[in-house]
Formats: C-alpha cells, sequence, structure tokens
C-alpha cells in the first residue's frame, strides 16, 4: 500500500536526518492535536494539497493537547519545533509566529474573512500581519442531559434564565434521577470566565491592567460553593494540582452529572462517544446581571518564525484558508467556522440532528458575546489570570485555604507571572 | 546445612506448624493478593468493553451486551430483559429509543411493538472477551511506533551501557592510576544527584547538540550508571590479577585483555546489569518526557501518560496499552527471576 | 574489534599501561560529565537569573531574587504565610511523605525477609512475588491503582458489597495522601526487602545454634543477633530508600498529579511545574528550588556516610566484623 511505503520512505528519511541533522529542503512539520477529528481532516487535505503540489511535502504530527500546552512552548524556547502549530494560547506564543503575508496569495482575502480573529494572534495592537488561521471558531456554552430533565418531570429553564435558576433546576432533576451531581464546569479559568462576565467581571481595569474584581468574585464564590455542598463534583476542580487542565466530560458522558459548561469543540466528542445514549442538548449560556455570556475562543494553525520553507508554510495555510477547503474542513470537523465567507454561506454539516442542532445553538451564542469576553480571550498574557483561577480555585475547593485566602492569592500570582514575562 | 534446618524446626516445635508458621504463610498469602491481584483485576478489566467498564459494580468477568437478528432489521439490536405491566419478565430486542421512551418488539414475533420505560429494561449479557481493545489502539494510535521507540531505547542504551561501564570498572578495578580513587568516589557521587536538579539544564545541553526530539537524546545521557560501574566494579576486583598478568606477558593489548579475558569472565555480572538497565530504560519517563515531544518518537510510557490525560473516558484502550507496556517486563521477570534477585541481593551486600 | 585495538596499542605506548586506565574510564566520564556535571553548573546559573528566557546567555542575573522569592515567608512553619506557599507546601509534604513511606517500608520489609529467610514452600516464588512490582514503570504501576480507585473502581464495589458507602479515595486529601505512600511502598518494597534477606543469610548459622542452647527467646535472639548484625543493611536500606523517597515524582504525578488541591504535590513535581508545566516558564525558579533539593539530599548522603563508617567502627570495637 502507498500508504505503508510513504511511511517507510519518511522513517527512513527522519531516521537519516537524526544522523545528518539537517531539516529536508521542501517539507513542513505541521503539529496538530484533535478535539474530535481535526488532525485526521488536515492530514487528508495535506495529502490533497501534496498532490497538487508536488514539491511540498506535509507531515502532520498528531500529538494531545497537553503537548502543545506543555512541551510545545519549551521546544520553540530552545529554537526547535514544527513549522506549524495547532495552538490554543494565541497571544502567549506570539513572540514565535512568522508574519506570512509576503508569502500568501492575497492578503486582502485574508483581512476580509479573518479580520477578527487575525488580531488575537499579533504581538502588539498596531502590528497588522497574519500570524495564522483559525481553525475554528468556537464558544464556551453548556450541555445539559434532556433525558434527565424529562424522567424528571421538571421543564427546561427558558433562554434568559440565570445560572442560579439553571442550578436549581438541576439540582431537582439530580434529586428526582438520583443522579450524584447537578453541575460540572471544566476545570479552566477560560471557562470559568464566561460566567464570570456574566456576573460582572471585567477582568481588565481602567489602565489595561489585569484585575480581580467584584464580578470575578461573585462567581468565585458561587464555584466554591456549588463545589462544597455536593452540587458540582468535587474531583474536577479539586482533584488535581497545579493549574492542570481537567475537563468533566467524563461526568457527563456517564450520565453523573446533569448540566455541564464546556463549550462548541466537544461536539463531535459527544456525537461519537455519547451518540444516541442520551439526549444532550446545548442550551444558552445562562445570565447574570452583566451578561449573558461565553467566551470566544478556538485553536489555530499558526505559523512559526524557526520554520526554513516560509513560502511552502504560507502556499499550504493558503491552500486550507480558501473557501471551499475550509467550508469542507468545517462540515467533517463539525466546527464553527471563523470564516467570515464561510459563516455567511452556511455549512453543510452532515452530522447527527442533535449535533445540528447543538451546533445552531453555539452559533446563535456568538452574536452575544460581550466585549470583555473578546478582550480577555485577545489579551497575551490572559493565562495570567486562567491557570491561577484553575490552581486557587481547585485549592480552595479542596479545602486547603479558604476562598479569601484564595482570591489574594490569585491576585498575587496574577502580579508575578505577568512581571515575569515582562523582564 | 542440615543442622540449620533441626535448629529452624526446633524452633518451630518438633513436627507441629506454631503461630508463627501460620502467620508467615498468612503473610505469604495476603502479599501474595496484595502484590498480583490488581495486576489481574488490570488484565481482566482490560478485556471488558466499554460499556462494560462504566458498570458499578463492575462484573468480575468480561461481559457484552448480547444482540439478537430481527427479520425485518438490517443489523442485530441489542436484547434487553423487560419487565411487563403485568409482571413477567421478557426478552426483547430495541428498536428505538427516544429520551426516556424505548420500542421494542420480541424477536420471534417482531410486528408486536411495545413502548417501554427505560428504568424498566435491563440489559441481556453474555461472557465476551473484547479483544477489540487490543487490536484498535494500533490503528487508532500508532501503538506499533511507540513499542518500536521502547524497544529501540531498550536495547541499544543497554549495549552501549554494557560497554561503557565495563570498561569503566575495569579501569577502576585493575589499574593504579593516580585520581582512581578519586573518579571512583565522583561516578558513585553522580547517585546522589537527582534528574531533576539537572532537568533544566540538561535539556539545554542535549538541543544544544541537536539531539531533541531524538531517540539518541534519551539514550546517551543514561548510558554512564554509576549503579553499573560499581555492580561491575564489585565482580571485577574478584577476578586474578595473575590472569591479567599473564597476558600481559604474552604481549597482549589492554584492550584485548579487556576484550577477551575480563569481559567474557565478567558474564554473569554483566548479565545481572543488562537486567536492569533494560528494566531502566523500557521504564524511563521524566527524562523522555522533557526531550520528547513529538508523538511519533514517544516510547509507551509517554504514550500512557500523554493518552490518561486524553483517554480519561476511553478506559478500555488505556488498560490493554497499559497491559502491553508492562508485558515485556513480566516476561523477563517470569523467565529470569532467579538472575534478577540474585544480583540486587549481591550489590546489597557491601 | 581488531579496528579498535591498534589504536589502543598506540595510546597504550604513549601513556603507558598503569595510565591507561584513563582511556577506558573516558567514555563513562564524558557522559557524566555532559550530561551530569556540566548542568550542574549551568542549573547554579540558572538559580540566580530570572526571567523566562530558556538560554543562559539571554537571561538576566538577579542575584539571590530566586532563593528570596522561596524563602519569603512570615513563618516557615506555616506555608500559607509564604510567598511560594507552594513551595513550602511540598517542602512539608516531602518531608512527612519521605518519613512516613520509609518508616513503613522497611518495617514491612523487614518482616517480609524474615518471613521469607525461614524454611517455607515455594520460598523462590513467594520472593519474586513480592519484587514483581518493583519492575513495573511508574506510570503502569499509577494506572494499576488508578483504575482500582477509581470513584467506580474495584476497591469501591467491595465497600459496597459489604454495606459500606463509596469514598473518593483519590479526591480527599488525606487518604489521597494515604495511597501514595501506600502505591510507592508497594512499588519498591521488594527491591528492599530482597537486600535485608541478602543480609539475613550472611549470618551465620552457629550465632543462632549458640542461642538456642542458652535457650534464648525468640525476641532476644532478634534483638541480640539479627538486628545488630543486620544494622549495616538496614542503613542502606533506609539511606537509600530515603533518597528515593525525598524525590519522588513518577507514579504520584500519574496517579494524583499533585492534588486534590497540593495535598500530594511533591517538590519534584512543584520543580517540574515552576519550570517546564506552567504556560509562563520560571526556569530560574525551579533551579533554585532544586538547589535546595539537591542540599537536603547531599546532607542525607553525608549522613550515610557518617552512619555507615561509625557502625563499621562500632563492629570492630565489638570484635566482629
Amino acid at each position: 500500500m502507498p500508504e505503508n511505503a510513504r511511511r517507510i520512505c519518511a522513517s527512513a528519511v527522519v531516521a537519516l536526518s537524526l544522523v545528518v541533522g539537517v531539516a529536508f529542503a521542501g517539507e513542513i512539520r505541521v503539529a496538530c492535536y484533535s478535539d474530535g477529528n481535526e488532525c485526521e481532516v488536515t492530514q487528508d487535505l495535506a495529502k490533497r494539497f501534496e498532490a497538487q503540489n508536488a514539491d511540498v511535502k506535509v507531515a502532520i504530527d498528531k500529538v494531545p493537547y497537553k503537548a502543545i500546552l506543555e512541551q510545545l512552548p519549551v521546544q520553540l524556547a530552545a529554537g526547535e519545533g514544527p513549522d506549524i502549530a495547532r495552538v490554543t494560547d494565541l497571544g502567549g506564543l506570539s513572540k514565535y509566529y512568522l508574519d506570512i503575508t509576503p508569502y500568501v496569495k492575497d492578503p486582502k482575502y485574508w483581512e476580509a474573512n479573518f479580520g477578527q480573529t487575525l488580531l488575537w494572534m499579533r504581538p502588539t495592537a498596531n502590528d497588522k500581519g497574519i500570524y495564522g488561521m483559525m481553525t475554528q471558531l468556537t464558544v464556551t456554552g453548556p450541555y445539559v442531559n434532556k433525558t434527565l430533565f424529562e424522567q424528571a418531570n421538571v421543564p427546561l429553564p427558558g433562554p434568559q434564565a440565570t445560572w442560579d435558576q439553571w442550578v436549581d433546576a438541576s439540582r431537582k432533576v439530580a434529586k428526582a434521577t438520583q443522579v450524584p451531581f447537578a453541575v460540572a464546569f471544566d476545570r479552566s479559568g477560560h471557562r470559568f470566565a464566561g460566567p464570570a462576565i456574566s456576573m460582572g467581571a471585567k477582568y481588565f481595569d481602567a489602565r489595561g491592567n489585569l484585575v480581580i474584581d467584584d464580578g470575578y468574585k461573585t462567581m468565585a464564590k458561587k464555584l466554591y460553593d456549588w463545589n462544597r455542598d455536593g452540587t458540582m463534583p468535587k474531583e474536577v476542580w479539586g482533584g488535581v494540582g497545579g493549574s492542570t487542565y481537567r475537563d468533566a466530560f467524563e461526568e457527563f458522558a456517564n450520565g453523573r452529572v446533569v448540566m455541564y459548561l464546556s463549550g462548541s469543540w466537544q461536539i463531535r466528542r459527544m456525537d461519537t462517544q455519547i451518540g444516541k445514549n442520551f439526549d444532550w442538548i446545548a442550551v444558552p449560556n445562562p445570565c447574570g446581571p452583566a451578561a449573558c455570556t461565553g467566551i470566544p475562543g478556538g485553536a489555530a494553525f499558526v505559523a512559526l518564525k524557526r520554520t526554513k520553507n516560509p513560502k511552502d508554510v504560507g502556499r499550504f495555510l493558503d491552500y486550507l484558508a480558501s473557501e471551499p477547503v475550509y467550508a469542507e474542513y468545517m462540515a467533517r470537523t463539525e466546527n464553527i467556522p471563523a470564516h467570515a465567507g464561510v459563516a455567511k454561506k452556511g455549512v453543510d454539516y452532515k452530522i447527527s440532528p442533535q449535533a445540528k442542532a447543538a451546533l445552531n445553538t453555539f452559533v446563535a451564542e456568538v452574536p452575544k458575546l460581550s466585549p470583555v469576553a473578546y478582550q480577555i480571550q485577545g489579551y497575551k498574557l490572559n493565562r495570567a489570570v486562567f491557570n491561577p483561577t484553575a490552581a486557587r480555585l481547585g485549592q480552595a475547593i479542596a479545602g486547603e485555604m479558604s476562598l479569601d485566602d484564595a482570591l489574594k492569592r490569585i491576585g498575587a500570582d496574577i502580579d508575578e507571572q505577568v512581571k515575569a514575562s515582562g523582564k | 546445612m542440615a543442622s540449620v534446618t533441626t535448629i529452624l524446626s526446633a524452633r518451630r516445635g518438633r513436627g507441629k506448624p506454631d503461630w508463627t508458621d501460620w502467620f508467615s504463610y498468612g503473610y505469604l498469602l495476603l502479599g501474595l493478593v496484595l502484590m498480583f491481584g490488581p495486576v489481574l483485576w488490570l488484565v481482566l478489566s482490560s478485556f471488558k468493553s466499554a460499556a462494560a467498564l462504566n458498570e458499578f459494580p463492575p462484573q468480575l468477568l468480561p461481559y457484552g451486551q448480547k444482540s439478537i437478528a430481527v427479520p425485518g432489521q438490517e443489523k442485530p439490536l441489542p436484547l434487553y430483559r423487560v419487565t411487563m405491566p403485568d409482571g413477567a419478565t421478557r426478552e426483547l430486542a430495541e428498536v428505538r429509543r427516544i429520551g426516556i421512551q424505548a420500542t421494542l418488539v420480541d424477536p420471534k414475533a417482531p410486528d408486536q411493538e411495545y413502548k417501554v420505560n427505560i428504568r424498566d429494561r435491563k440489559p441481556v449479557r453474555e461472557f465476551r472477551l473484547a479483544t477489540e481493545n487490543y487490536s484498535e489502539i494500533f490503528d487508532k494510535f500508532s501503538f506499533g511506533t511507540y513499542l518500536w521507540n521502547s524497544v529501540f531505547i531498550t536495547i541499544v542504551a543497554t549495549l552501549i551501557t554494557l560497554l561503557f561501564n565495563a570498561m569503566a570498572a575495569f579501569a577502576l578495578s585493575k589499574y593504579r592510576f593516580g585520581g582512581r580513587d578519586a573518579v571512583f568516589l565522583v561516578i558513585i557521587s553522580t547517585l546522589m544527584i537527582p534528574p531533576t536538579i539537572i532537568l533544566v539544564p540538561n535539556f539545554l545541553v542535549v538541543s544544544e547538540l541537536g539531539l531533541l526530539n531524538s531517540l539518541w537524546g534519551v539514550i546517551w545521557p543514561a548510558v554512564a550508571t554509576p549503579t553499573g560501574v560499581f555492580l561491575l566494579r564489585q565482580y571485577m576486583l574478584t577476578i586474578p590479577d595473575e590472569l591479567i598478568d599473564a597476558a600481559r606477558m604474552d604481549y597482549a593489548s589492554e584492550w584485548r585483555i579487556f576484550w577477551r579475558i575480563i569481559l567474557p569472565l565478567s558474564a554473569p555480572a554483566l548479565a545481572v546489569l543488562a537486567i536492569f538497565s533494560v528494566m531502566w530504560r523500557w521504564n524511563d519517563f521524566l527524562w523522555p518526557l522533557i526531550v520528547l515531544s513529538r508523538t511519533e518518537k514517544f516510547t509507551l510510557q509517554l504514550a500512557l501518560n500523554a493518552f490518561q490525560g486524553e483517554l480519561t473516558t476511553q478506559w478500555h484502550y488505556l488498560l490493554a496499552m497499559t497491559v502491553i507496556t508492562l508485558l515485556p517486563v513480566t516476561l523477563v521477570f517470569a523467565f529470569l527471576q532467579k538472575y534478577i534477585t540474585t544480583g540486587i541481593a549481591s550489590a546489597g551486600v557491601k | 574489534m581488531n579496528a579498535v585495538d591498534a589504536p589502543m596499542r598506540a595510546v597504550q605506548r604513549v601513556l603507558g599501561v598503569p595510565r591507561i586506565g584513563w582511556m577506558f574510564v573516558a567514555p563513562n566520564l564524558a557522559i557524566l560529565g555532559l550530561f551530569t556535571f556540566l548542568p550542574i553548573v549551568v542549573n547554579f546559573y540558572f538559580a540566580f537569573t530570572g526571567g523566562v528566557q530558556l538560554y543562559p546567555s539571554e537571561r538576566p542575573f538577579t542575584g539571590l531574587e530566586n532563593l528570596e522569592t522561596l524563602f519569603e515567608c512570615e513563618s516557615y512553619l506555616d506555608p500559607s504565610t509564604c510567598r511560594k506557599d507552594l513551595f513550602w507546601r511540598a517542602i512539608y509534604n516531602t518531608g512527612k511523605f519521605a518519613l512516613l513511606q520509609v518508616g513503613l517500608m522497611v518495617a514491612f520489609a523487614l518482616i517480609t525477609a524474615l518471613v521469607l529467610n525461614r524454611k517455607i514452600l515455594g520460598r523462590g516464588f513467594f520472593r519474586g512475588v513480592f519484587f514483581y512490582p518493583v519492575l513495573l514503570s511508574p506510570v503502569v504501576v499509577a494506572l494499576i491503582w488508578k483504575w482500582v480507585l477509581q470513584r467506580e473502581g474495584v476497591l469501591n464495589a467491595v465497600l459496597a458489597g459489604a454495606g459500606a458507602s463509596p469514598v473518593g479515595w483519590l479526591s480527599d486529601a488525606s487518604w489521597a495522601f494515604f495511597w501514595c505512600v501506600f502505591v510507592s511502598i508497594w512499588a519498591h518494597m521488594g527491591f528492599y526487602t530482597l537486600i535485608l534477606l541478602a543480609g539475613l543469610q550472611a549470618i551465620p548459622a552457629d550465632l543462632y545454634e549458640a542461642a538456642a542452647m542458652d535457650s534464648a527467646s525468640p525476641w532476644r535472639r532478634f534483638s541480640r543477633i539479627t538486628l545488630p548484625l543486620l544494622m549495616p543493611n538496614l542503613i542502606v536500606v533506609l539511606v537509600l530508600g530515603l533518597i528515593r523517597a525525598v524525590q519522588i515524582f513518577d507514579e504520584v504525578f500519574v496517579l494524583t498529579g499533585g492534588g486534590p488541591g497540593s495535598a500530594t504535590t511533591f517538590i519534584v513535581q512543584f520543580i517540574y511545574q515552576t519550570g517546564f508545566a506552567e504556560s509562563i516558564h520560571q526556569y530560574g525558579l525551579a533551579a533554585a528550588a532544586s538547589l535546595v533539593l539537591a542540599l537536603s539530599l547531599l546532607v542525607l548522603t553525608l549522613l550515610q556516610l557518617r552512619m555507615t563508617r561509625k557502625n563499621l567502627a562500632g563492629g570492630k570495637a565489638n570484635g566482629d566484623g
């Protein structure tokens, strides 16, 4: 099979380059992680690209998300790494990005279709470069186990319902159906930010510095209380250490949680792993006094400065960004497009009715996103607040410190990390 | 020897087992259960299907849900045991489920449909080994690559370790040169240095040498094991010097002496070191974690760690991977246990 | 081999036979030098620099700032008053862990060695039984126990069968700590059992014979013969165990990830997290913390050397050894 033959050749080449230590001209490496099947689809598209461009080889490295979070930055700092990487910390890694404006066919096309999200990858506000392509637009939002609501005979709260109303309803459902927990959040400061902003958090003070304000503290107290009184499973936020990311997908998929705050990138995973086991639906983000918002985001294929083949990098990204290819990519990965043209035309998703309904719910969330949400997502150092949120609130939930101590520590951690990055 | 046995049995009271015997056997049995039990449970669980793994309490043996071919349906339908309104239980096949209501039919009389609340039905089970857990990981996760990486690192590192350590041990046991004792102390002192202390700078060194993401970046730093040098030196000290002197008188070069005389004579110690090295390199975790970040370079341990974060829902794959990862070491253990245990014993008696 | 022979002969002519020892030791030393000693020196430098750059030349020199950050505490006994509370929690956790784990493990290893020293059926088999977990990799060990200790794992199933309610073993701080100790003992006990067993078997039988003639009680036999003669091995086991316990990382990292909260975060994980896992890498701080770790290990090893020397000297004074 040509597949195997190519693999053998590729291995031989890699082995050779280990000895010789030379990068193969005309080859670009892409470090890719999948939420669902993004890397398989990318590989498929890469093969087609290779067929059309015989002088370029595209190697897709499928890595776990952990590797992107933990190892890629160290690699890049050491001057190593791939030519393109699919990353979520768009601002934090921006110092390693390559401006592909000279290497793409039509920079105006990129501006027109990816304008909003190009901002997120630029190191400074005045920069006008093109550094990568969003592979998806994600929105955070809750999923709900509708089957449990039906069994409990509790009506689903309406689109303007508040967090408290949703949590109350979920509690009733959990009690009636003997499900252990009512609500679960992914252990992530990014996930937390949505409800926090809805409660009034602004994340930035007047001078544009990160700050922990009353809205944030209100939401932190809610999260703390819900974990301590058994509404939420303590293992998720309090079960691991540091700022380790942990999602609560397992709890939701196994029917141990009624309502689960995650995001649109989980749709395909829900479809494949839960399927028809129960009726899972996406619901609009619950409201707080300030907003009913989630956080936008997404992973992007970014071009990296260290590449020896910038022209090929530009060509490949150009190919992926072209409308028909991008539309196909969205359809197959069941993601929300970040490409304005594709979004306008609509994507022909070939997915289950459940997934389609969920996607449409998330797409409808996009206009409701608060400007603070865009601001915090685009901020280069947002990890400085997201990481301590998970770490310190996790410690408080695990009973190691009081909530007040945790909030003080978050403030101190933010200052320390911002200072360290500034040096 | 015989007198020892007499003494020992005399302690226990002639021929009759006393409390120390009961305690001993009881303790050993408890040890057996504790040491082997969890591993056996792991292996057993790895043959269960994903659905079966989600059950609580878990069944002892692997079961899968029975499915039955029903006339008029393309695919076999899952079989359930249903409590009917009249109290009787029947085995029915499920056609579809919407919300909390399931539609089931009798496989023998598929025309009549029954609408049942999902709470009133239980799956019908049969014993089934979910071997697809094992076959699928090779397809989905390029498990073969990880296996190869682990094997390559283990074998190559062991060979180099044997060579370098034997050379060093030879020098330290059979030669007198200025600074010899200092060198020995220096080598042994590195035992006290935890790898974490030198993690970041070591990463820098490896990166500067261009060995990042290379299996050699894992191999080279690991081959100068002080334990190996110590072990081999202990053994070589027992090789009579006369053999070497005789060889020198025959104008053999030192290298020849090493290669032709010392090495063969040290075979037992080399065997023990080889076993240790295989064990160490196969199980290496922290250092490969730092050096290797491209998945195609992952060793089995790294792959396991990476996927245990990704696959918290997919225990069936994780368990199968874990079993495969511990298989080689188990085999080595089963066949070479005696060498290993005697080797450690001799090393411990300083 | 012939290819190596000729150049080696040449070197031999130059250096002379005694000094050719250097040639043999050279490869080992080179590796150690490059991958152990050089990094130690660099690490020293790292500890006194700040910033987030990886390359030493790009890092600003900050002197003792990293160490000051680490040691900035109102009260050293209460981690929550410290600036780097995680560091101090890790230190206390590690200390607690090391003492508990080594104490229990050596006790169990001793009991097991005593049991295995008897004339019992299948002694070789049982020796292997206790040693098997030592061969397993830390990741495998952690996964085996994670699977058993899951909320819906077999341990909770047994409890549920006995009528008790299931416990979140790894999500409760004290239980998580307990299991870290337990799993660590499970995975390493066999190794030390073998060392102690070898020591027990080296005790000459005539000593016991003589004691039997004096109708000494089993306890007296143990405390007067076994224990003193086993002391060197016990010291080795204790110190080796301590050195390893202080550096615990792999099993715990996979088993609990340092959680819940920071209940099972130990010092090596702190170093790893600070330098590698957090998205803002503070290499200098990690290096400084590892210096503290190195110092404590140095103290431990010096202690061992002193105790072994004292023990040997003591033995010599008593006329044995």
